[in-house]
């Protein structure tokens, strides 16, 4: 099953090999992992999507514990969360596409961000399954270029992963 | 630093600050080796006596013996490495110590700060090489963080779950000059080991415990780190329960007591193995259900147990294995708490089930498993050697050794009745560990018989420390257990490859009693059963002399019990079994 891990850590040199090396190291699957410095210049935030079994899913978060640099881990999937993955899709826009494209970005509620004679860029926000669904609704022979930051993840509520 | 050229009269160089730093953290020992990138350190080490730098002859050595030196006393062993070839030398070591959680610091040179990423000479990135195998790792890149971060890095070293952390320091910053001051003690927000175990659980597992029919105790290395040894012989002997240790665990529960069914796992003991198996009730104490020790997990959980853990890492727990009562803390005052709420229940051990179980073990007992055919007089049999060894040492000597057969028989053959007094790499496996674990424990303990059992392939790993052991005096007595090949790969050859033994023989040896006393070593040569004892007591009464003992063994010999790879650990081969050799061609089939 498909997890959302939300963690904090020191911000030092090398933080960020250190998680990926423990991914690599024991098998563990890695879907996408984002990583930025948060309000507190001294602490990075990362998430981490990742999957396996329960057993798996339990062992990545001791794992992660174990890490020293790592203050603070939080399986996102525990309670209700909300997921959020920016992605630009440069698509053909030339003839009927120009119209056509329009149409299929503000029915994702996408932003065209960069106009170009034969192409387009689109500006799309959301969860890793919208955007997939949009490159799903996409004549595959018309994207141009695509890039996803991969998910960012945070807890509903009162659920705040702070130090 | 602007004024890092202007020494201010209170500021001590960067080399100068380290050589404080480990002053501050009671350092008896460095072992080492000198190189471009640690001049500076060592002009500093040059001018202070606080500790003894030990030479050795190569840099897995100063790793190994700064691990044994923990190994021996508990104490945090310290090796000081160049940058480059220097720090990948002391790889091997630093892998070593990690998969048995060794605290250790290592600390190695780096070409200076500008260097950095320019494939500078004698240049490796040593945090990212060493990332795998450490328990944390630092580049330091200002001299003012030298402090505080040898601070950090022995805290991080000695406390929860050990290991070894390496510190990678630049040149320039070793020449830099800053103010030293030691912190006292050091909070981590991001590293905060549990201690203290859960009391709930800890009462709930006494509860089970006394509830069992067929209980077993099942303890690990990390009884032997945690120095809990003195509790769980309390506890076990209030229960009456049976104990095992694994190899890593051997001495922390007396192997002379009625109540140890002697070691588990691919080599233990048909009790062993066998209560392990049909067990209902397991505490397992600082062990992480390894491959080499319950085999097949599939095979192991085939047959419900209930299973309570200790262990100071969260993470040993429910890996391999699910637990039913999961303990996280220090095995020691977990141990320590269930003595006090043994002690203070009403209820007692079910005594008709425990003596029904008791029987049903003294039948596996009279196996007789761990025995061998002693009957020739003119081949050595090497299960003989180590049976000598332990007669003549009277049991109390720190036993160093290498990997393999020889290994194996060792931790079979020695009574160990205490605890960090076998000393080899057990998680790794490392071949040439021996001879600088032997170092490490006769610098700890100079008064103390220590002994290298090794075989004649990991002897030359690191014979090259024959020569440190002469340059420090070091009493040291090798037993060679010489038979000509490389042991334990033979016999997985005449098992399970049909007698091909590729590579596994021993060409081409040295004449071993030349070549000690080319360093100005004893050298012995026993090759008749006769001569095993009087050699043994002639070597040991050379109290300040390193022999080196070359026993000529049995060459087809094979250890006795084996649990084939991928096999539960009840379906074991025994050296009784009319022809062992069919019996794991049929297993493995």
């Amino acid at each position: 099953m498909k997890h959302i891990i939300s963690l904090l850590m020191e911000n030092e040199a090398g933080a960020l090999s250190r998680v990926a090396g423990l991914f690599s190291a024991r098998a563990y699957n890695i879907e996408s992992l984002t990583v930025a410095p948060t309000e507190d210049a001294t602490l990075s935030r990362m998430t981490i999507v990742t999957s396996g079994s329960d057993e798996v899913i339990e062992q990545i978060i001791k794992q992660l514990n174990k890490l020293v640099d790592v203050v603070k881990v939080l399986d996102l999937n525990d309670g209700r969360y909300i997921e959020r993955e920016l992605m630009l899709v440069k698509v053909k826009a030339t003839g009927a596409l120009r119209e056509e494209m329009k149409r299929i970005s503000d029915i994702f509620r996408g932003r065209i961000i960069d106009v170009a004679d034969g192409s387009y860029t689109i500006e799309l926000t959301g969860s890793g399954s919208k955007l997939d669904a949009f490159i799903e609704a996409l004549d595959k022979t018309v994207i141009l270029e695509t890039v996803r930051t991969g998910a960012s993840g945070i807890g509903r509520g009162d659920r705040i992963l702070k130090v | 630093m602007d004024d890092s050229n202007q020494q201010k009269v209170s500021q001590i160089s960067g080399a100068e600050i380290i050589m404080r730093c480990l002053q501050e953290e009671n350092v008896k020992f460095v072992f080492g080796y000198p190189g471009g990138a640690v001049l500076h350190i060592y002009d500093a080490l040059f001018k202070q006596n606080h500790f003894k730098h030990i030479l050795v002859r190569h840099e897995q050595a100063a790793v190994h013996a700064a691990d044994a030196f923990s190994r021996a006393t508990g104490e945090v062993g310290v090796a000081l490495v160049t940058s480059g070839p220097g720090a990948t030398n002391a790889v091997t070591g630093i892998a070593t110590a990690y998969m048995d959680s060794i605290p250790m610091v290592v600390i190695s040179g780096q070409v200076p700060t500008a260097a950095i990423g320019m494939d500078a000479f004698q240049e490796v990135d040593m945090v990212g090489v060493t990332r795998p195998c450490v328990k944390h790792n630092f580049l330091i890149k200002d001299v003012r963080d030298i402090a505080i971060t040898l601070k950090k890095a022995f805290y991080i070293a000695a406390s929860g779950r050990p290991g070894p952390v390496v510190v990678d320091i630049p040149k320039d910053i070793t020449a830099e000059f800053a103010e030293f001051d030691y912190p006292k003690t050091i909070e981590m927000r991001s590293y905060t080991p549990v201690v203290k175990g859960h009391s709930g659980q800890i009462k709930k597992a006494v509860k089970i415990l006394l509830e069992a029919k067929r209980p077993m105790v099942y303890a690990g290395g990390g009884l032997v780190l945690g120095d809990a040894s003195n509790e769980l012989v309390k506890l076990a002997r209030a229960l009456g329960y049976p104990v095992t240790n694994t190899l890593m665990g051997l001495g922390g529960y007396p192997a002379t007591d009625k109540q140890y069914l002697g070691m588990l796992g691919m080599h233990g003991t048909y009790e062993a193995n066998n209560a392990m198996q049909d067990c209902d009730v397991l505490l397992a104490v600082g062990a992480r259900f390894d491959d080499r020790v319950i085999g097949n997990p599939d095979h192991f959980l085939s047959v419900p147990r209930t299973i309570i853990h200790i262990d100071v890492d969260p993470s040993s727990i429910s890996k391999r294995v699910k637990v039913d009562v999961p303990i996280v803390g220090h095995v020691q005052s977990v141990l320590a708490e269930m003595n006090e709420v043994l002690a203070a229940e009403t209820i007692k051990p079910d005594a008709a089930a425990l003596k029904t179980w008791w029987a049903k073990i003294d039948v596996w007992r009279a196996k007789k498993s761990a025995s061998y055919d002693g009957s020739s007089s003119t081949i050595i049999k090497p299960q003989y050697v180590i049976e000598k060894l332990c007669e003549v040492t009277k049991g109390d000597a720190f036993v160093t050794s290498d990997v393999g057969q020889h290994q194996m028989w060792a931790a079979q053959y020695y009574k160990f009745d205490k605890p960090r007094r076998w000393i080899n790499s057990g998680g790794l496996g490392t071949m040439g560990v021996g001879l600088p674990y032997a170092m490490g424990c006769q610098l700890a303990f100079p008064d103390a018989q220590v002994a290298c059992v090794t075989g004649e392939g990991s002897i030359q790993m690191n014979i090259q420390e024959l020569s440190t052991c002469k340059q420090f005096h070091l009493p040291i007595k090798v037993i060679l257990l010489n038979n000509r090949y490389l042991g334990m790969v033979r016999q997985w050859q005449e098992f399970f490859y049909e007698n091909r033994y590729s590579e596994s023989y021993m060409d081409s040896l040295p004449d071993f009693v030349k070549l000690a006393e080319s360093y100005g070593l004893i050298g012995m040569n026993i090759d008749k059963p006769g001569d095993v004892e009087g050699a043994l007591q002639d070597a040991f009464a050379m109290k300040d002399k390193f022999v080196f003992m070359n026993f000529m063994t049995d060459q087809k010999e094979n250890v006795f019990p084996m649990v084939p790879n991928g096999k539960g650990i009840s379906e074991m081969i025994l050296g009784s079994d009319t022809n062992a050799n069919d019996a794991a061609d049929e297993m493995e089939g």
